[in-house]
């Protein structure tokens, strides 16, 4: 019954769509519910391994920061093993990046604080800035050593001054790193592992999230009681796989 | 050059919520329809399956579903004479895409206004006088009354199987419900949804408190459910992932789920998508549309003629097509003259974060659903007397707690260092036993002078078109409102048994980037006066009488409750008057 007729939008669409058959197109649809088998577009697993975007020296910078702003305590192992490094690296070297899909314009002038972020600056174009700056500033202050050489201490009070404004890197406005590496640490350890972070579901477990389940009616009810189950993600459940 | 298509009875404009109505209400007496859809083809099984439904970073975070600005943008400032940046980023409402709109990532909360809301100036100043108004204050009354408007409240709740409990049913007050709702001729078709602890112990606190708490009415199921076209709508699972997603269980009702499977199947339907509408077409006079262009994806262009337009996009484009095709007179801030942009409205949310102690409470906030919720009325509207509080409007006050997604839900106490390891103890601490509501106070925003929108002289859009640009502020009256009743909600959450309780109040200016609702309300408003509306009591344009303006857009202020029942029921409402008057004489339903 169903027919997706391209029709006359065909012959005008027809190159383009042989060129990139994943891009929608325009259509007409009529007739029915249509189907397509296939169509659906499912995130891609991260894998671990070589770095997509980072230089060697920005990914020990990144590696080094996630791990002092998630550091590894009896709640979780660290940001760094965790994979945060490896969850930002992947974002940045994406369309997120890119800052794909922003409304990027100008001309860029400087807005009220509630007019929102008018940077030209991309995610991916801030942390090559501001990655290089900060090594520059440790060199200068800790006789020579990049960020990922300091010690814990160090790297907590340079950190602390990125946050709260008595360490400025050259070339980056205020706190804008500081916020971003913060926003984006944060939300790929607590992302669907399918992203990269939070290897075994270790933050859901640690705040006591059982996951992406189908079906809590059976807990709607049971009022004040701990749900006992261990978390699963988009990709599977940790324990299946060990 | 645009290539010219055979003429159709109706072309839509963006078929969502309000597109879909019409379409079916238009195709089933006869009509043959062609609705224009920007964004793609969306379906549960193709675009949001249940292996992947459920991720936060990518529908929550990064906005999977919605509109890219890079695709269309706006701008904002909060007064006239500054200069209007454009929202680079979606930051205080979110715009829907494709198919279904913004009914696929809707919580599916599903509200009536109060009856004396659609007469709101008329009440007010019969209560408090015209002088206890502020002066640039420009609320209207709809031009249709509660017995206008609530049969067809009533066939939107049957067509999304609306789970509730009647509160006033013919008359007669309910237990259980909500004593404040005007008369409903029928219970609501599916009972209630079962409620968590967070919002059960928030209704226990209220009746202590002397209020008198009720369901919500949702959207999201409480029992399988067949509607009135014979579509079938799955039991909501609790899952969690409502707003900002679209539901990979068919329990949450969108067009998707409620219409577009009976819709496609009509003969005289078809849909084109990846289709933006640049222009609505007049003919010489200008007082008759001949149809819409539009440019699909390979930017060919087409011209679509037909005898009757409907538009039926989000709020901000209706405003935006209007002026970009010469419709209606554009409204003037400084004389307060024209009406196209005129009375451009939102919300005004705030709220309160209870922190209990973790030892004696569990809420397990991840057992939701995007409307599941207690709420009291006694502080909507005018249920409350104002008169001696020196403000208007109110809102009702709700638990209702859709998610325990962690990037978004893991709130901390104040003074809680934002990384580190203490960071992730509070985190830990405080999962689990807090109670973070995302509707908890949910205040109206009424209609001012000086909020309204134009066009842009500066930002385009892809096709070199001036972008809509916002000019919006908070004003003292709605401050002093959400302060009043982000008290009296605080007081709630405290009765609960929080041991620490942390308002979070509205504070002006209004800024762009702060997330409050996707309510977007006014522009090209409807009324009984076509000096103070852009569109009659039937939502038919004063100026080109076979355009009809549907959604949000012909709210002459935003009420103290989620729109989109009332979106719903304004369609239905529309729709009757197109098919039982208009297309019998097609002219104007109302003479000026």
């Amino acid at each position: 019954m169903f027919s997706l007729s391209r029709r006359k939008l065909l012959t005008s669409t027809a190159v383009a769509l042989l060129l990139a058959p994943h891009i929608a197109r325009a259509a007409i649809v009529k007739g029915g519910l249509p189907w397509t088998p296939n169509a659906a577009d499912p995130p891609k697993m991260v894998r671990p391994g070589a770095w997509k975007y980072f230089t060697a020296d920005e990914a020990a910078a990144v590696e080094a920061l996630v791990d002092r702003l998630i550091p590894a305590d009896d709640l979780t192992p660290g940001g760094k093993d965790l994979g945060c490094a490896v969850y930002i690296d992947r974002q940045l070297a994406g369309p997120q990046g890119r800052h794909e899909g922003r409304y990027m314009s100008g001309p860029f002038q400087k807005g009220t604080k509630q007019q929102g972020e008018q940077s030209p600056t991309t995610p991916a174009e801030l942390y090559r800035k501001a990655l290089a700056a900060l090594d520059r500033y440790c060199a200068q202050k800790y006789a020579g050593k990049r960020f990922a050489e300091l010690g814990d201490a160090d790297k907590d009070a340079v950190i602390g001054g990125l946050e709260h404004g008595s360490v400025k890197l050259e070339g980056i406005e205020d706190d804008t790193f500081f916020k971003r590496i913060l926003k984006d640490t944060q939300n790929g350890f607590y992302a669907d592992p399918i992203y990269g972070a939070n290897k075994d579901l270790a933050a859901w477990r640690m705040i006591g999230f059982p996951g992406t389940r189908y079906d809590y009616t059976d807990w709607v009810e049971r009022h004040n009681e701990r749900v006992p189950l261990a978390p699963v993600g988009i990709s599977s459940h940790p324990d299946w796989s060990h | 050059m645009a290539q010219k298509l055979p003429k159709k009875d109706a072309v839509i404009i963006g078929l969502g919520w309000t597109g879909s109505i019409l379409a079916h209400e238009l195709c089933e007496v006869g009509l043959d329809v062609v609705a224009i859809e920007r964004g793609p083809w969306r379906d549960t099984a193709t675009s949001f399956p249940i292996s992947y439904a459920q991720d936060e970073l990518r529908y929550r975070i990064q906005h999977d579903l919605f509109l890219r600005p890079a695709q269309m943008s706006v701008t904002f400032r909060n007064k006239a004479g500054e200069t209007a940046l454009p929202v680079r980023n979606w930051g205080a409402f979110m715009l829907g895409n494709g198919v279904g709109g913004a009914g696929i990532h809707w919580n599916a909360e599903t509200w009536r206004f109060l009856p004396s809301d659609f007469v709101l100036r008329t009440h007010l100043t019969q209560r408090y006088g015209e002088k206890f108004l502020p002066d640039d204050m420009t609320i209207q009354d709809w031009g249709i009354t509660w017995d206008d408007i609530e049969p067809h409240y009533d066939k939107f709740e049957y067509l999304c199987g609306t789970s509730g409990t009647a509160g006033n049913l013919k008359g007669k007050i309910q237990d259980g419900g909500n004593p404040f709702e005007g008369p409903r001729s029928r219970p609501y078709p599916t009972p209630a949804q079962k409620q968590p602890f967070s919002h059960t112990l928030y209704a226990k606190a209220a009746r202590e408190l002397g209020y008198k708490p009720f369901p919500q009415p949702s959207g999201n199921l409480s029992e399988a459910y067949t509607n009135p076209l014979g579509v079938k709508m799955g039991k909501c699972t609790y899952c969690g992932f409502c707003e900002w997603f679209g539901c990979a269980n068919y329990s949450k009702a969108s067009p998707q789920t409620t219409i577009l499977p009976a819709l496609m199947r009509m003969k005289n339907f078809e849909v084109r998508t990846e289709s933006e509408v640049t222009r609505i077409n007049l003919d010489r006079s200008r007082t008759r549309a001949t149809g819409v262009t539009f440019v699909d994806t390979s930017g060919q262009e087409w011209e679509q003629p037909a005898d009757l337009v409907l538009l039926c996009a989000f709020q901000l484009f209706n405003v935006q097509l209007l002026l970009l095709s010469g419709i209606g007179k554009p409204y003037d801030p400084q004389s307060g003259e024209g009406h196209i942009g005129r009375n451009f409205t939102h919300q005004t949310m705030s709220g309160a974060i209870g922190f209990f102690d973790k030892d004696k409470y569990n809420f397990n906030p991840f057992v939701s659903s995007g409307a599941i919720g207690m709420c009291i009325d006694e502080f909507n509207g005018d249920n409350f007397d104002h008169g001696p509080l020196g403000f208007v409007g109110g809102g009702y006050l709700g638990q209702v707690q859709t998610n325990g997604r962690p990037i978004e839900t893991t709130p901390v106490p104040p003074g809680t260092p934002n990384w580190g390891p203490k960071w992730k103890q509070a985190q830990r601490d405080n999962y689990l036993s807090a109670v973070t509501a995302t509707s908890g106070v949910h205040g109206s925003m009424y209609s001012y002078k000086t909020n309204y929108l134009d066009l842009d002289p500066t930002y385009k859009d892809r096709f070199g078109r001036p972008l809509m640009r916002l000019t919006m502020d908070f004003h003292d009256n709605e401050l002093k409102m959400s302060a009043y009743l982000t008290d009296k909600f605080s007081a709630i959450i405290k009765q609960m048994g929080a041991k620490q309780v942390v308002p979070h109040l509205r504070k002006g200016p209004y800024d762009v980037t702060a997330y409050q609702t996707s309510h977007l309300c006014g522009g090209a408003i409807m009324g009984s006066d076509p000096k103070s509306s852009a569109v009659n009591r039937y939502l038919q344009s004063w100026d080109v009488p076979n355009l009809f303006v549907q959604g949000a857009t012909a709210f002459p202020q935003n009420h103290g409750y989620n729109p989109t029942g009332t979106v719903g029921a304004l369609a239905f409402w529309s729709a009757a008057a197109i098919r039982s008057q208009y297309l019998k004489n097609p002219g104007p339903l109302v003479h000026a």
